[in-house]
C-alpha cells in the first residue's frame, strides 16, 4: 500500500525528480550533442548556431568504414546509377571508395583499430579478472607472512601518474620489441589494472564466509575444487563489477595507446583524434567512429546489469 | 562407526594458546558433547579432528588409525554448522548430493537417489527437496545440513552448535530428534556446546572445556553431582550450584558471624568454598540458618527462590506447593552429604584431591 505522503514530502519528491532529470540532461548532453553529429550531413555538423532538426543520415558510418580519396570533378549520373546505396553517399560527398586492383573495397583504418581495441581490452581484462581473483583468494583465505605489506605494495602501483613511466616504458619495450603489439599493450594494461582488481575481489571474497569451504573440504573436495564449484559462483557478482572496470580503464586508455602503437596494434582512442589532422576534417565521420566507440562499453554493462546492481555496492552481498 | 582419540593435543595461533594438552577418548557410537564457553576451543577442536586444522602437538587417531597428517577429505567425518552450512545457489537437492558427487567418491547415480529418498525421510524433507537453500526456514535447514552430513554415512559426525542458531522450541524438539537419530544410526556423534542444557540432555559423555584445558569428562550425572572444581560446578545445572566461602570449625560449617551449618568434620580450618545444588537446599522451620526470600520465580514444576543469608545469596528450588514469598524470614538448612567443598585457593573439589 502506497504510504501517505505530506505535501512537504510531496514537494521534496518533485524538486528532486525535476534536479535528476536537470542532471541527466546535463551528463546526457555532450553524448547527444555527437551522436546528431554523427547523422549529420556534413554541411550541418559545424553550424552556428548548431542545427537541432534534420534528416539524418548514414554517410558518416559508410565513410567511416572505407578507404576514400576527393574527387576532382563532381561524379557523373553514370557513376552514381552504377553505384550501390552505400557508394552513391561517398559520391554525392565529393568523394570516391578506394578499391584495390582486383576492385575490391578498400577498408579505412578504423575497423581494424576498433578490433585492435576489442582484443586489448577483452583479453587485458580477462587476465587482470582472473589473476586478481585467485590473488585475493590467496590474502584472503590463508595466512599470508607481511600481508598488510604486500597488499599496500600491491596498491602502491597504482600511486604513480603511469603517464611518468610512459618515455621509461617506451624504451623498455622498443628494446624488447613490444612496440606497436596487441601483447605489448595486453601486459601494460593487465598490469596497470591488476592492483585495482585484486584489492576489489580481496573485498568480496572477504564477504563469503569461509564456512562454506569448510564443508566441502570435509566433504570430500580439494581446496581447488571447493573455490572453482563454492567461492567461484559466490563471487560472481564482484567478478562482474570488476571486470566492468577493468575493461572500462583499458578500452579508454589513450595516452600508452598513442606512446606506444602507431598502427598495427592501435587502438581506437589514438586513432579517432588522428583524423582531424588531416585537411579539412569532416566532423560527421569522426563523431561516428566516437558513437560505434561508446557501443562496447555500454552493451557490457548492459549485458553485467543484473549482476552490477548488487557488485557496485561494493560487497553488500546478500548474508 | 569410529572411535576418536586425541593424545597430548595442543594447538597456538601465532602465540595464541587456544588448546593445551588435550587427552581425549570417544568411544565408538558414542554421544561425546564438549561443553564450554565462547574461546574455550571447542570449535579449535573440532576443526582439528575434521582435519581443517592441523595441531601444534600431539596426534590424532581415528579407529586406531593415525590421522594426524591427513586432510579433511580423507578422514571421513561430516560436519554440521551454526549456520552457513549450505552451499548457497543449490537446491536442497543439490546439497544433499554434493557429498556424494565428490570425485574422491563416485557414487553411482542411482544409489544417489536412493540415499537421499532414504535421508529425506529420515529427517522429513522430502517437500523441500527442489527448494533452494535461501527459502528454507532456519529448522528446515539445519536438518538439510544434517541430512548432508548423514547421507555419506561417515564415521563421524562433528556438530559445532547445530542448534544455538535456532528459537527455543525448535531448539528443543531437533535436540530430541537428533538425539534419536543418533540412536538409531549408532555412529560417533562429537558435539559441541555452550549450552549446558543441551549437553547435559543429548550426551552419553560430557567434556567440560576451559580457557583450552578439558577439565572434566564424565556422564552428565557424574559431572552434575560431583563437578571437579568451582568452573565445572557453575558451568553445569540451571540454576547453577550455590557456592558459598566459609570454614569448618568444630564439626560446623561456619559462613560467617552466626550462621553454621551441620557438617561431618574433616578440613578443619582452612578456607573453603561449600557448594550446594538449590534442590538440595532445605527450607524448614526448624532448619538451622536464618535467611530472607528476596526473590520467587514460579516455573510451574518448581520454584526458584533467591535468598540472602547474611552477606551470602544462594538459590533453592522448591516444589510450587510450598508456599513463599518475596521478604519472608525462612530458615534453611543442607543435608551434609548433599555438599560438595572446594579449596578456596584452587577452586579444586577436595573429594578429588
Amino acid at each position: 500500500m502506497a504510504a501517505v505522503r505530506t505535501t512537504g514530502e510531496v514537494l521534496r519528491h518533485r524538486l528532486a525528480v525535476v534536479s535528476l532529470v536537470v542532471i541527466l540532461f546535463v551528463m546526457l548532453a555532450p553524448i547527444l550533442w555527437i551522436t546528431a553529429t554523427a547523422f549529420k550531413p556534413r554541411n550541418l555538423a559545424t553550424t552556428v548556431p548548431p542545427t537541432v532538426f534534420f534528416t539524418p543520415e548514414v554517410s558518416p558510418f559508410v565513410k567511416l568504414m572505407v578507404k576514400r580519396s576527393q574527387l576532382r570533378e563532381k561524379p557523373t549520373e553514370e557513376q552514381l546509377a552504377a553505384a550501390p546505396w552505400w557508394e552513391r553517399l561517398v559520391l554525392e560527398g565529393g568523394e570516391k571508395v578506394v578499391r584495390s586492383g582486383k576492385g575490391a573495397v578498400q577498408p579505412s583504418g578504423y575497423p581494424s583499430r576498433f578490433l585492435n581495441s576489442l582484443i586489448v581490452a577483452t583479453v587485458s581484462t580477462v587476465l587482470a579478472v582472473s589473476m586478481g581473483t585467485i590473488t585475493a583468494y590467496g590474502f584472503s583465505r590463508f595466512k599470508v607472512k607481511g600481508e598488510d605489506d604486500w597488499l599496500f605494495f600491491i596498491l602502491s602501483t597504482r600511486m604513480l601518474p603511469p603517464v611518468v613511466v610512459a618515455i621509461p616504458m617506451f624504451l623498455m619495450y622498443r628494446a624488447v620489441g613490444l612496440n606497436d603489439t596487441h601483447l605489448g599493450l595486453i601486459i601494460l594494461y593487465t598490469a596497470f589494472n591488476l592492483s585495482f582488481s585484486v584489492w576489489l575481489m580481496k573485498g568480496f571474497i572477504d564477504e563469503i564466509p569461509k564456512e562454506y569451504e569448510d564443508a566441502a573440504l570435509v566433504d570430500g573436495y580439494t581446496r581447488m575444487q571447493a573455490f572453482f564449484k563454492i567461492v567461484l559462483p559466490e563471487a560472481a557478482t564482484g567478478i562482474a563489477a570488476t571486470a566492468v572496470f577493468c575493461f572500462i580503464t583499458a578500452w579508454n586508455e589513450y595516452a600508452f595507446a598513442l606512446i606506444m602503437t602507431n598502427k598495427r596494434a592501435q587502438t581506437a582512442p589514438p586513432f579517432i583524434p588522428s583524423q582531424i589532422g588531416s585537411g579539412l576534417p569532416d566532423w560527421t565521420v569522426i563523431a561516428a567512429g566516437t558513437v560505434l566507440f561508446l557501443l562496447p562499453v555500454a552493451i557490457f554493462t548492459f549485458l553485467l546489469r543484473n549482476h552490477l546492481l548488487r557488485g557496485m555496492s561494493f560487497g553488500a552481498i546478500r548474508k | 562407526m569410529a572411535e576418536i582419540e586425541l593424545r597430548g593435543i595442543s594447538k597456538s595461533f601465532g602465540t595464541v594458546p587456544a588448546l593445551r594438552d588435550i587427552n581425549l577418548t570417544i568411544a565408538d557410537g558414542q554421544f561425546f558433547v564438549l561443553l564450554g564457553e565462547t574461546g574455550a576451543g571447542k570449535t579449535t577442536t573440532l576443526r582439528l579432528i575434521a582435519g581443517l586444522d592441523r595441531p601444534t602437538e600431539g596426534r590424532i587417531l581415528i579407529d586406531g588409525q593415525d590421522v594426524t597428517d591427513w586432510g579433511a577429505a580423507d578422514r571421513d567425518t561430516a560436519l554440521v554448522l551454526q549456520q552457513y552450512s549450505l552451499y548457497p545457489r543449490y537446491t536442497v537437492r543439490q546439497n544433499l548430493e554434493f557429498p556424494l558427487k565428490s570425485p574422491m567418491r563416485r557414487v553411482p547415480p542411482d544409489q544417489i537417489a536412493e540415499r537421499i529418498a532414504r535421508v529425506s525421510k529420515t529427517l522429513r524433507i522430502g517437500h523441500l527437496l527442489d527448494r533452494k537453500t535461501d527459502r528454507l526456514s532456519g529448522g528446515e535447514m539445519q536438518r538439510v545440513s544434517i541430512g548432508r552430513a548423514i547421507v555419506r554415512t561417515p564415521k563421524v559426525f562433528l556438530m559445532d552448535e547445530p542448534l544455538s542458531a535456532l528459537d527455543a522450541k525448535l531448539r528443543e524438539s531437533l535436540r530430541a530428534e537428533l538425539k534419536d537419530l543418533q540412536m538409531t544410526l549408532g555412529e560417533t556423534f562429537l558435539f559441541v556446546t555452550h549450552d549446558q542444557v543441551e549437553a547435559m540432555s543429548m550426551g552419553d559423555r560430557i567434556g567440560v572445556l576451559n580457557k583450552g584445558t578439558l577439565v572434566q569428562v564424565g556422564t552428565p550425572q557424574e559431572i552434575y553431582s560431583n563437578p571437579v572444581n568451582t568452573f565445572v560446578a557453575r558451568a553445569v545445572g540451571s540454576p547453577a550450584m550455590n557456592l558459598l566461602p566459609g570454614r569448618i570449625e568444630g564439626g560446623r560449617a561456619q559462613l560467617g558471624p552466626g550462621l553454621a551449618l551441620d557438617h561431618a568434620g574433616g578440613a578443619e580450618g582452612r578456607a573453603l568454598i561449600f557448594g550446594i545444588r538449590p534442590e538440595d537446599v532445605e527450607l524448614a522451620t526448624g532448619a538451622p540458618l536464618p535467611a530472607t526470600v528476596t526473590d520467587v520465580e514460579n516455573h510451574g514444576v518448581e520454584k526458584i527462590v533467591t535468598l540472602m543469608a547474611g552477606p551470602h545469596r544462594l538459590r533453592a528450588t522448591v516444589p510450587v506447593t510450598v508456599r513463599v514469598a518475596a521478604q519472608d524470614q525462612v530458615r534453611i538448612g543442607w543435608q551434609p552429604a548433599r555438599v560438595t567443598l572446594f579449596d578456596e585457593a584452587t577452586g579444586r573439589s577436595l573429594r578429588r584431591a
